[in-house]
């Protein structure tokens, strides 16, 4: 079983906020998935490529061009918060 | 039932606007109870069916999708209109461009009726997970209808729609259609571009029509299909028209060999198993070469899938952080309190984000539910250094095996005839509170979504009913071959229509 400290640093990485109640939740819920996974481990898979693209599809290339989107006005007005028709972003410290 | 609709649009027998009136005046009558829309699209679908009428007046040639409505799963972007995809992290959310599929039925001259609901992100098999309200099986209300496409299943099942689009990532196509007794289809990966479509495991994302027939899946997937350059993982192999997709007739069905997998057998509920071998049988009866087959990794499929779906995820859903769009927790966002949020966050001591992290944390904590949130965490938990070997690339391992069966298992049939799900419709909070067994529901329909094939479910008959009253629809499932929806569209045509 996860520790709650694991999943406090697993919501931290994922950039969750979770409050102790729902902390000892996930940790049970969490661990109950994780517990279940360990089926995979019967598999023997030593000389197995992983699946990369699962139809074989090859790179996919296209020109390196710029192109205008035309709706602009409707993206900004999505943002949280702009400024001058700019994306206004938190203070980061 | 789209090319009935389509011949008595041409013959004047009908118009697209009484048409269109005629589904708003049933949604108006059934859906406070069912709940199969977020929000209906009355102005321009009218203005649409007007077009069409117009079209036609003038003895113009229409496209068979002309004229006729049809809903839309809530994760797909229509420009100018709420998409939520189920999450109250995207209540405000106003799609600023049309998805690739919406941009082509919009070329058709379908009519949109409105977005339907579904599990928050896609994630769930019941639509119980949706941050705004319950679907209801129209079949029987006290029964989920699946998910997670369970609203535009509802729509389809309770005549509120013509025709509907859902997405399949581990069955929200064809598992709803099969609660709700209606057609559900996933085509092979890439077939379809999922431009426009709110991610959620990118390697397995693909949106599928859910209809009345076979064959109006099959006029669907004609007209939403094809190479997109906006979506770099869509193919390049060439559409069909729909005619293509069916013709040959029964005769089609004498030549074709179908595999019965005994993995999928094993402790199947004696019910289904009973139809579902009514319906093996009757293949057989129209020429059908059965035999039984074994896709050894069957066993592995589910875990193999709950991890790298949640992997993709957790990664798809980073952009949603309260910075670019969707709803901002604590300051900024204005309404919060309209939002209804499960939790309050004023309630939280500490509630004043004072930085860009604390911002994220609080966004999502209250933006997400609690499934969304558990699947992001399980994810971010097998990417994460020193877990990323024993889990995630033991998955795409584990996966491509998976793909090896299928391969192996089409040497020998053109066609794999499965249960679509391992139960008939369940009741609500039946299995809310045991994340295992929810995901038990997705047993039979992962595996197509893992090794990227086509798969349709379509209805093989009824459990429990009495009488006068309606039992429980349950679906058969055929997987054919990657990019051979024609043979398994035929096989399960010629049994819905003989």
């Amino acid at each position: 079983m996860l520790s709650k400290d694991e999943v406090k640093h697993i919501a931290a990485l994922a950039r969750v906020g979770i409050s102790d109640k729902e902390t000892e939740k996930y940790q049970k819920d969490i661990s109950a998935v994780l517990d279940y996974f360990e089926k995979l481990k019967e598999v023997g898979t030593e000389a197995v490529k992983p699946i990369g693209h699962i139809t074989g599809r090859e790179n996919s290339t296209r020109e390196d061009k710029a192109e205008d989107f035309e709706n602009k006005k409707d993206v900004v007005k999505l943002f949280p918060e702009s400024k001058d028709n700019y994306c206004k972003v938190k203070s980061v410290l | 039932m789209i090319l009935d609709l389509h011949n008595k649009l041409i013959s004047g027998e009908i118009t697209s606007v009484k048409l269109t009136e005629e589904y708003f005046s049933a949604i108006e009558k059934k859906d406070s109870e069912i709940g199969a829309y977020l929000i209906l699209l009355k102005n321009s679908a009218l203005q649409q069916a007007k077009k069409a009428d117009e079209k036609i007046k003038k003895g113009e040639s229409i496209n068979i999708l002309e004229g006729i409505p049809c809903a839309i799963k809530d994760n797909i972007c229509v420009a100018g209109e709420r998409a939520t995809a189920g999450s109250k992290i995207l209540d405000n959310y106003t799609a600023p461009y049309d998805a690739t599929v919406i941009k082509k039925i919009k070329e058709a001259g379908a009519v949109i009726l409105g977005k339907t609901n579904m599990d928050e992100f896609a994630m769930g098999a019941s639509t119980e997970n949706s941050g705004y309200q319950r679907t209801k099986n129209p079949v029987d209300c006290a029964r989920v209808p699946g998910g997670s496409s369970g609203g535009s299943a509802a729509a389809v099942a309770g005549d509120m729609a013509a025709w509907g689009l859902g997405s399949d990532t581990g069955g929200s196509v064809r598992q709803p259609a099969s609660f709700c007794g209606v057609v559900g289809l996933k085509p092979t990966y890439g077939r379809i571009s999922r431009y426009g479509l709110i991610a959620m495991a990118s390697s397995f994302d693909q949106i599928g029509p859910i209809t009345k027939t076979v064959e109006d899946a099959a006029i669907v997937l004609s007209a939403i299909s094809g190479e997109d350059r906006m979506d770099s993982t869509s193919a390049k192999s060439g559409n069909k028209n729909y005619e293509d997709y069916l013709s040959g007739g029964i005769g089609e069905i004498r030549r074709m060999r179908v595999g019965i997998p005994k993995e999928y057998l094993e402790g199947l509920d004696e019910k289904i198993l009973e139809k579902f071998n009514a319906a093996a049988e009757k293949f057989k009866k129209l020429g059908a070469e059965i035999s039984k087959i074994s896709l050894p990794h069957t066993q592995y499929a589910l875990a193999t899938y709950y991890i790298i779906m949640p992997s993709e995820a957790s990664s798809n859903l980073a952009r949603f952080d309260g910075i670019k769009y969707g709803i901002r927790i604590n300051d900024g966002y204005e309404s919060q309190s309209e939002l209804n949020l499960n939790d309050n966050p004023n309630n939280n001591p500490n509630n004043l984000p004072r930085n860009l992290f604390e911002t994220y944390l609080d966004t999502r904590q209250y933006g997400f539910g609690g499934e969304v949130k558990k699947r992001i965490m399980l994810g971010t938990y097998a990417l994460s250094a020193g877990y990323y070997d024993a889990y995630y690339k033991k998955a795409q391992k584990v996966r491509a095996l998976i793909k090896n069966d299928f391969e192996e298992a089409f040497k020998k049939v053109d066609l794999i005839f499965t249960p679509t799900a391992p139960e008939a419709a369940f009741e609500f909070g039946e299995k809310a509170d045991d994340p295992l067994k929810m995901y038990l529901s997705d047993i039979y329909t992962v595996t197509a979504n893992l090794a990227g094939v086509p798969a349709i479910s379509f209805p093989i008959g009824e459990i429990g009913g009495i009488g006068e009253i309606r039992g429980l629809p349950i679906g058969g499932q055929l997987m054919g071959k990657w990019f051979d929806e024609e043979n398994m569209l035929r096989a399960a045509h010629v049994f819905e229509t003989t």
